[in-house]
């Protein structure tokens, strides 16, 4: 068993819109944040992780430096779709587990704006120089909304509909029900994108995007930025007691990719690589589900999240449409589920999203998260897919004091 | 009859017998929609076309509503298990897109349509599956 390493300090900004501002700006503020509520400086920092999808080609991180301190040290910026957050973390983590460095900072950012359906733009139907075959389908034109949607909202109220067609008591009320709690969840985080709790009926009766995944079902585009200082258990016993107190122990840090199945040929698959990450993470940090007393999950649609109930062993096989309909995953439940207000109401900028799952933990766990505090929390979980598929999941413990 | 042409390399349209073709891996019977490097459920390189069956199961659906400017909505959506094996993402057509008519589990089989044309007259046939 390896030393463990520990969440020093995070922040996030409160996600929305920031149209004056870059993905600079917003990383280097969300850095110093980090590093101030950590007790540090750029200047303690053996490593920087930083992750940011649509400028992945573009060294966001050493543009940060050249903000908040050029010190030398290496940065890897990281792509790996809605887990790019998540994945950054990963890597300042396991640098550190490696002994290369003993302190890191890991930075989360995205800047979307109003970008509308994710996943793929349809291609003209008509081709006035003649059908020519490309791509590994050897297709002559776009086959989106021909041959079935590959957008998000679509892909994942199939992924919805296909556990809908294996368990009896799941259908478009559970779902609703999902986004409906994450809604009102929402109301006590001051730093959510949104903070409007809609009632059960309005979630169903909104415009209809995806059957069954309504407006209010889907989480938002926006922009955003989260940051996590990571350090060495040694380098933390040498820190001043109050920062000791605060530290949350990373307990598992996992990352899974899909194995093959037949249907994720065709349909991305988002349990099974969730399932195996859950496992191995329960079992690196010797917990299981019953001792998590919050999860942040990926409801980037409502139907995502009633499938993670069972993906993350929150619920028993079949049991997901009875876990939302009895409240267990509601603030006050057995087992609070985004409480944050989820990718749905908090917002999902999608570099920002796997660190911003840390920061709303670590805050629950140290007892700082004010109004929406989960009471006695001491242990809970992170979780995100990025489709593709990439699934990271972290569990945190609150340090034994 | 003008020229055609099927949408997608896997849609053999055979005259009035059009299916669907799957490179299968000879090791381990995976299939495969795409053009194939190597297997990727147990690696094997050799591949053999395979003809899929046009009947199978709805076992997934969604109801799309929004869409990009140029796709006609609303549309249903799905994943179908083929008889005999195969999994495939397409539309269900012929059926009201309406969740008290497009059922899980609903039987379908294949049905091709003109899906465009290009300035030299060639029609682009795309295929979906219709209620059986």
């Amino acid at each position: 068993m390896s030393e463990p390493v520990w969440i020093l300090g995070v922040s996030m900004l409160k996600f929305g819109r920031y149209p004056d501002k870059d993905v600079v700006d917003l990383g280097s503020e969300a850095a110093l944040n980090a590093m101030t509520d950590a007790g540090v400086t750029i200047h303690d920092m053996g490593v920087m992780g930083v992750g940011c999808l649509y400028e992945s080609n573009a060294m966001v991180g050493q543009r940060i430096q050249k903000q908040i301190g050029q010190t030398g040290i290496p940065v890897y910026n990281v792509a790996n779709a809605c887990a790019t957050g998540a994945s950054a973390l990963r890597t300042v983590i396991l640098t550190i587990k490696s002994g290369e460095a003993d302190m890191g900072l890991a930075i989360g950012v995205e800047q979307m704006g109003k970008m509308g359906l994710l996943g793929g733009a349809a291609r003209a139907r008509t081709d006035e120089e003649g059908y020519e075959r490309s791509g590994r389908y050897g297709a002559v034109m776009g086959t989106e909304g021909i041959l079935g949607t590959n957008l998000m909202p679509g892909v994942f109220a199939q992924a919805g509909m296909e556990y809908a067609n294996k368990y009896d008591g799941v259908g478009f009320e559970q779902f609703a029900k999902v986004a409906e709690k994450n809604h009102r969840h929402s109301e006590l985080n001051p730093l959510a994108q949104y903070q409007k709790v809609f009632s059960l009926e309005e979630v169903m009766g909104a415009p209809m995007i995806s059957y069954p995944n309504t407006l209010l079902m889907c989480c938002p585009t926006g922009d955003g930025a989260a940051a996590a200082v990571v350090v060495s258990d040694a380098k933390l016993k040498t820190l001043s007691i109050e920062q000791q107190k605060r530290a949350v122990k990373v307990a598992a840090s996992v990352l899974t990719s899909d194995p093959w199945t037949e249907d994720g040929q065709v349909q991305p698959d988002v349990n099974t690589l969730t399932r195996n990450a859950a496992d191995k993470a329960y079992e690196l940090a010797g917990v299981g589900p019953q001792d998590l007393n919050l999860v942040e999950l990926h409801d980037c649609f409502a139907t995502a999240e009633l499938l993670h109930y069972q993906n993350l062993r929150l619920c028993e096989d079949g049991g997901a449409g009875e876990f939302i309909d009895s409240g267990a995953p509601r603030r006050d439940g057995r087992t609070p589920v985004n409480v944050s207000g989820g990718l749905i109401s908090k917002g999902h900028p999608l570099g920002a999203t796997g660190i911003a799952n840390v920061f709303e933990v670590t805050t629950h766990l140290r007892g700082e998260a004010g109004d929406r505090q989960v009471e006695g929390a001491r242990v809970g979980m992170t979780h995100v897919i990025g489709l593709g598929s990439a699934c990271s999941i972290h569990i945190l413990e609150r340090a034994a004091t | 009859m003008g020229k055609q042409i099927s949408m997608v390399d896997y849609l053999v349209l055979d005259g009035d017998h059009p299916h669907l073709v799957a490179n299968e891996c000879t090791s381990c019977g995976a299939t495969y929609w795409d053009r194939r490097v190597a297997c990727a459920k147990c690696g094997g390189t050799s591949f053999r076309k395979k003809g899929m069956s046009s009947e199978g199961e709805v076992i997934s659906f969604s109801i799309v509503h929004r869409a990009a400017p140029n796709v006609p909505t609303p549309y249903v959506s799905a994943v179908i298990h083929l008889d005999g094996g195969g999994a495939v993402k397409a539309n269900v057509v012929d059926v009201e897109p309406d969740p008290g008519r497009v059922q899980l589990g609903m039987r379908v089989k294949l049905k091709t349509f003109p899906a465009g044309q290009d300035g030299q007259g060639t029609e682009a046939v795309a295929f979906g599956f219709a209620p059986a």
